[in-house]
C-alpha cells in the first residue's frame, strides 16, 4: 500500500476503471470522463478481457489445429480435458441438438475463469505497474492512473456476458416455439385463465428478466466483493501477510466455481428456453 | 461502477470469442476425442475377440495334440506288432531254409554215396574177378574160392 494514500482513498483508486471518453478537446482519460455520461470506455476492462480472451483463444485454437485422436500430447490432454468437462455438463443438461451451446459454454466457462484468476494476481502490483508507466512515460500523476484488473469486477462485462445470454434465450424460445408459443408461454402460466393474463405476464417476464439480472449480478457481486477483500487485506500493514494466503487459497475454490456456475446457468436457461413445458 | 460503453464493447468482444469458439475451436477437438473414443472402443471390443479366439485355439490345438499322440501311440503299437510279426516269419523262414539246405545235403550226400558204392562195386568186382583170374592162375580151384569171392562181394 502507498503511504500517501488515506485508506479510503486506497481503495477507492483500487476499485476505480481506467476510463477514455471523447471530449470537445479530442480524447481524454480518467477523471477528465467524470461527466462524459455513457460514452465512456472502460480501457483496462476491455484491454484485459480481450487480451485474455484472445490468449485462451489462441491457446485452444492451436491445440485444436494439431489435434489428433491418436496418443495426445500432455497440452492437448489438458484441453481435451476442459472440452469433454464442458461437453459433459452441455450434453446431460440441454437434450436438443445445437452447435452453438457447447462451444458457447466452453468460451464461457474459461474466458470467465482466466478473468477471475486475475484476481489472484497481488492487489497492487498491476496498479503500480500502471502508475509507474503512466509517471514516468506520460507526466501523469500516479494517483490518476487506474487500473483494475479484474474484468469480471466491472458490471459492464457481467452485463454483457448477461445480455449475451438473454439473447439467445429469446432466440431460442422463438425459434423452437414460435412467436406464438413464447407469447403464450409468457401469457398462459402458470395460470391458464384468460383472465390472468396481465399477472401471468408480470410474473413470467420477472421470471424472464431475472435470468440475466442473476447471471450478471452473481458473477459482478462476488468477484466485487473478493477483490474488495483482498484490498482491504492490503491496508492492513504487516498483518497482511497471513491473511492473504488463506484467502488467495478459498478462492482457487471460488473463481472456478463462478465460472462453473456462470456457464452451467447458461446451458440451463437455454435449455428452459429451448423445451415446451 | 456505471454502465457505459463498455458494455458494447465486451458485447461485441464475447460474440467474436464465441464465433471463433465455434468455428475453429469445438470441431476438431470435439472430433478427436470422439474419434479416440471410437477407436478405444473398437479396439477394447477387438482384444475381447482376439481373447476368445485365442481360447478356441488353445482348445483346438489342446484336442489335436491328444488325437495326435493317441495316433502315435496306435502307430508305434502297429509298427511292434508288424516288428516282431515279421521276426518271426524271417525266422520261420530261416529256420525252412536250414531244413531244406539240410535235407537238399543229406539227399546229395546219400546220392553220391550211392554212385561211388555202384562204383565201388564195380570196381571191386573188377578188382576181385582180376584178383581171381590171378589167384585162379596160381590155383586152379576155382570153385574152392568162389564162395570166399562171393562173401567179399556181398560184403561191399
Amino acid at each position: 500500500m502507498a503511504s500517501e494514500y488515506t485508506t479510503s482513498e486506497y481503495i477507492k483508486h483500487h476499485l476505480t476503471n481506467a476510463s477514455m471518453c471523447s471530449t470537445d478537446n479530442g480524447i481524454a482519460f480518467n477523471k477528465a470522463c467524470a461527466d462524459a455520461g455513457f460514452w465512456t470506455w472502460h480501457i483496462d476492462t476491455l484491454a484485459w478481457s480481450i487480451g485474455l480472451g484472445l490468449l485462451v483463444m489462441w491457446f485452444f485454437r492451436s491445440v485444436a489445429k494439431k489435434a489428433n485422436s491418436g496418443i495426445p500430447t500432455k497440452t492437448q490432454a489438458f484441453v481435451e480435458l476442459v472440452v469433454d468437462f464442458v461437453n459433459d455438463n452441455v450434453v446431460s443438461t440441454y437434450h436438443g441438438r445445437s452447435k452453438l451451446i457447447a462451444p458457447l459454454a466452453l468460451t464461457i466457462f474459461v474466458w470467465v475463469l482466466v478473468m477471475n484468476l486475475m484476481d489472484l494476481v497481488p492487489v497492487d502490483v498491476l496498479p503500480s505497474i500502471a502508475g509507474l508507466i503512466g509517471q514516468h512515460g506520460f507526466g501523469m500523476d500516479p494517483h490518476d492512473v487506474y487500473m483494475k484488473a479484474v474484468p469480471t469486477t466491472d458490471l459492464n462485462l457481467t452485463f454483457a456476458l448477461a445480455i449475451g445470454v438473454f439473447g439467445l434465450i429469446i432466440y431460442y424460445s422463438i425459434k423452437m416455439k414460435g412467436i406464438g408459443g413464447f407469447m403464450k408461454e409468457l401469457t398462459m402460466q402458470p395460470f391458464g385463465h384468460p383472465l390472468f393474463i396481465p399477472v401471468n405476464f408480470i410474473l413470467e417476464t420477472v421470471t424472464l428478466l431475472a435470468r440475466p439480472l442473476s447471471l450478471a449480478l452473481r458473477l459482478f457481486g462476488n468477484l466485487y466483493a473478493s477483490e474488495l477483500i483482498f484490498i482491504l487485506i492490503a491496508t492492513l500493514g504487516i498483518w497482511q501477510l497471513p491473511l492473504h494466503f488463506p484467502w488467495a487459497v478459498f478462492h482457487i475454490l471460488v473463481l472456478p466455481l463462478q465460472a462453473f456456475i456462470f456457464m452451467m446457468l447458461t446451458i440451463v436457461y437455454l435449455s428452459l428456453a429451448s423445451e415446451d413445458h | 461502477m456505471n454502465i457505459n460503453a463498455t458494455l458494447i464493447g465486451q458485447l461485441i468482444a464475447f460474440a467474436v470469442f464465441v464465433g471463433f469458439c465455434m468455428k475453429f475451436v469445438w470441431p476438431p477437438l470435439l472430433e478427436a476425442i470422439e474419434k479416440r473414443q471410437k477407436d478405444i472402443a473398437d479396439g477394447l471390443a477387438k482384444s475381447e475377440r482376439g481373447q476368445k479366439e485365442l481360447e478356441l485355439a488353445q482348445e483346438k490345438a489342446t484336442e489335436q495334440l491328444k488325437e495326435a499322440k493317441a495316433q502315435a501311440a496306435e502307430i508305434i503299437e502297429q509298427a511292434k506288432k508288424r516288428a516282431s510279426q515279421i521276426v518271426d516269419e524271417e525266422t520261420q523262414r530261416g529256420h525252412d531254409e536250414r531244413e531244406k539246405i539240410i535235407a537238399q545235403g543229406h539227399s546229395e550226400i546219400d546220392a553220391e554215396r550211392n554212385r561211388v558204392k555202384e562204383e565201388l562195386r564195380k570196381q571191386v568186382a573188377v578188382l576181385a574177378v582180376a584178383g581171381a583170374e590171378k589167384i585162379l592162375a596160381r590155383e586152379i580151384d576155382a570153385a574152392a574160392q568162389s564162395d570166399i569171392v562171393e562173401k567179399l562181394v556181398a560184403e561191399l
